[in-house]
């Protein structure tokens, strides 16, 4: 099996997908002959040509939209925005139009589609190359939310979502496009989605995490054994629609809990978990459950550091939750 | 491009100067029964609203010749993507009206099962007629990603968006005309100025001195039509899609035309529009030109007309008592249809509101009216 980087492993997902459909299509801003301002679509239009991979007019608006068509006109359209912080221009077109088509239509028309798109911090990127939006996406019926970190589910994940008959969000972790290596099956295989992954198991803590921050997490919980705390990390790779049952059976394991995620706390995906918690299995829990996650303030540049949850921050709150 | 006066082909008296007419007796009658059809239903649904039946209707009256002519230059292989203000195109090819009616009273049988309010239709037989949503201008990008599709295997579909003036001031008339001309997608974009935006005339919507002329900054060409003139808005639109088939690219059409009646059933146009303006229209009526047009060709008297209506009229209350007397969609049809399988939450969702209805009963029908 070949070693791949996740960057690297996107886009092996790309050609496979392409190899294998011909209706699979891949567009956006810089990602021709360019390859994408992070390689991802490397190659892709010198082995599939400019129609089938190419770059668009600079309006994430027109790439969705057109996406949109595409879809409900029998092709498979892959959509890169090229920073998720620039997706907001087409949210009217994922929100209202492309996770409403199916319902408003009764399933004559709809959007197998999916938009591909870098996300999170860690890159010096600011405010607005640093964001993590899955909430305002998590909140839209319709929608898929999927986050991969590890280059074998990025490939197995981006397969399973071009194959999915409804509009998939893939949000990729661009810290860790070339910061993680790993074995990456060659050829097509699906990781499905609605499933979660066990990073690690353990019986004191039980940490739920997705994109960049698993390694965060691992690196805590390995800190954590050392003072003798046993982590469970769950990553939840597709966060809508989540594996609710999987997340409940989890944290009724330990009877602790922490949440991380790099974005606002506020509204942030670890509410929802902590609130499914409290309404179904508050009973099982042994401790207040904690979340560590970015701050409600917009995303700094230069202070980066200190705004992403860290190993540091991640272990305090596991010490935190285990001696409760 | 030159944009010149609105192209008009037959005149206020109905005649047409020599004009080769290219479509035969009957399909004449067809358009014009179409135009007959679209005002019965909008007759019929006006009634329909003001006794509290239905919710909400869009009013058509004075566009008609627009959307008939437009539709009568289409194939049944084109798709077409529509406003709210457009569904003669999906009667003249063949949509029933009572399918229509269902989606008025968001009956199970609506292909939208109650989901969407009243006008915003969905069909795929026998065109593509696609689904309606309320957000304006959304529609124009996805018409030219249809598009790319027909170019990429080579069909010699075309599709055609249409809207109004106020949608020309939307992100997806940029995007959506900025990536067909780069792409030379076969769209054809119908702008169907009927001078108001609900109650914002031209003037506030752009500085430009015609719709049409912003096609130029975008590299296609640009075309006035007298849109109330069925068979100038055929020609015009027919072109266009003669050159999108050929590869051509896409065109932006500007039909000139008025709207007669409200935005919709819950707008009242005496508050934004000069009664003199509504007068100065109303002697340009669409329907009563193509009467003017038929009658020059001995195929209509005002006996014929009156017959007609009377039929359309009978149809769309055949539609209305069909239609009223097919049930509300279930329960569960709340749920289904958010994805393609359902999934456990959705699942979950549903059994307890099931649950708590069997428990408590249902929930009663709010008396809410739109808009408030």
């Amino acid at each position: 099996m070949p070693t791949l980087t996740l960057v690297q492993a996107v886009n092996d997902a790309l050609k496979t997908a392409m190899r294998r459909d011909p209706t699979v299509i891949h567009f956006g801003e810089d990602v021709g002959p360019k390859g994408g301002v992070f390689l991802a679509s490397d190659g892709l239009t010198k082995e599939f040509g400019k129609a089938r991979n190419f770059d668009t007019p600079l309006s994430e608006d027109g790439i969705i939209g057109t996406a949109i068509g595409m879809a409900m006109n029998g092709l498979k359209p892959v959509a890169e925005i090229q920073f998720q912080d620039f997706i907001f221009p087409a949210f009217d077109q994922i929100v209202s139009e492309a996770a409403k088509l199916r319902y408003r239509s009764g399933g004559q028309y709809t959007a197998p589609m999916v938009i591909r798109t870098p996300y999170g911090g860690g890159i010096r990127g600011g405010l607005y190359h640093s964001q993590s939006g899955e909430a305002y996406f998590c909140h839209t019926p319709g929608l898929k939310v999927v986050v991969p970190s590890t280059p074998e589910d990025a490939k197995g994940l981006l397969l399973a979502s071009i194959e999915d008959p409804d509009p998939v969000l893939f949000l990729e972790p661009k810290a860790l496009y070339r910061q993680v290596k790993g074995e990456v099956p060659e050829g097509f295989y699906t990781t499905p989605l609605s499933t979660l992954r066990t990073v690690r198991t353990g019986k004191d803590v039980t940490v739920f995490c997705y994109g960049a921050m698993v390694p965060v997490c691992s690196k805590a919980a390995e800190q954590a054994a050392e003072k003798g705390i046993d982590c469970l990390i769950v990553d939840l790779r597709t966060l809508l629609p989540l594996d609710e049952e999987g997340v409940l059976e989890a944290a009724r394991q330990t009877g602790r809990v922490v949440i991380v995620h790099e974005a606002p706390r506020f509204c942030g995906f670890g509410a929802e978990i902590s609130a499914m918690i409290a309404e179904n299995i508050i009973e099982y829990m042994e401790a207040p459950v904690a979340r560590v996650t970015g701050f409600d303030t917009p995303f700094p540049n230069t202070l980066e550091h200190h705004y992403m949850p860290d190993a540091r921050r991640v272990l305090d709150a596991i010490e935190h939750v285990a001696k409760f | 491009m030159t944009i010149a006066e609105p192209l008009q082909v037959i005149a206020q008296d109905g005649s047409t100067a020599g004009f080769q007419v290219d479509l035969s007796n009957d399909a004449l009658l067809h358009c014009y029964r179409t135009m007959l059809l679209v005002r019965a239903f909008d007759d019929v649904c006006l009634k329909l609203q003001r006794s509290g039946r239905i919710g909400f209707s869009i009013p058509n009256k004075g566009v008609e010749a627009c959307q008939v002519g437009a539709a009568s230059a289409l194939e049944k292989t084109d798709w077409i993507f529509p406003s709210y203000r457009d569904f003669g195109m999906a009667l003249y090819h063949g949509v029933k009206p009572v399918e229509m009616m269902h989606n008025m009273f968001g009956n199970d049988r609506d292909s939208a099962r109650g989901r969407q309010m009243p006008v915003h239709f969905s069909f795929v037989q026998p065109i593509h007629f696609v689904s309606i949503s309320s957000p304006i201008g959304t529609h124009i990008p996805q018409a030219v990603g249809a598009a790319y599709a027909m170019k990429l295997r080579g069909e010699k579909q075309v599709c055609l968006a249409s809207f109004g003036d106020g949608g020309t001031s939307s992100l997806g008339f940029h995007s959506g005309l900025n990536f067909a001309a780069v792409w030379k997608a076969p769209v054809v974009f119908l702008c169907q100025n009927n001078g108001y935006a609900i109650s914002c005339p031209s003037e506030e919507q752009t500085a430009s001195e015609s719709y049409a002329v912003k096609a130029k900054a975008y590299g296609m060409p640009g075309v006035i039509v007298d849109g109330n003139d069925l068979l100038a808005m055929r020609k015009v639109v027919k072109e266009a899609c003669d050159r999108a088939r050929a590869g051509g690219g896409p065109t932006l059409v500007e039909a000139k035309t008025f709207r007669m009646g409200g935005h919709s059933t819950s707008d009242d146009p005496t508050r934004y529009v000069p009664k003199e303006l509504v007068e100065s229209w109303a002697k340009k009526d669409p329907v009563a030109r193509f009467e003017r047009f038929l009658a020059s060709r001995k195929l209509w008297t005002p006996e014929k007309g009156a017959l007609l209506a009377e039929d359309c009229t009978r149809e769309i209350t055949a539609a209305v008592g069909e239609a009223e007397a097919t049930p509300a969609p279930v329960l569960e049809s709340i749920f289904s249809d958010v994805y393609a399988t359902l999934p456990p939450h959705l699942r979950r969702q549903g059994q307890a509101a099931f649950d708590l209805a069997a428990r408590v009963g249902d929930a009663a029908a709010g008396g809410g009216k739109f808009p408030l």
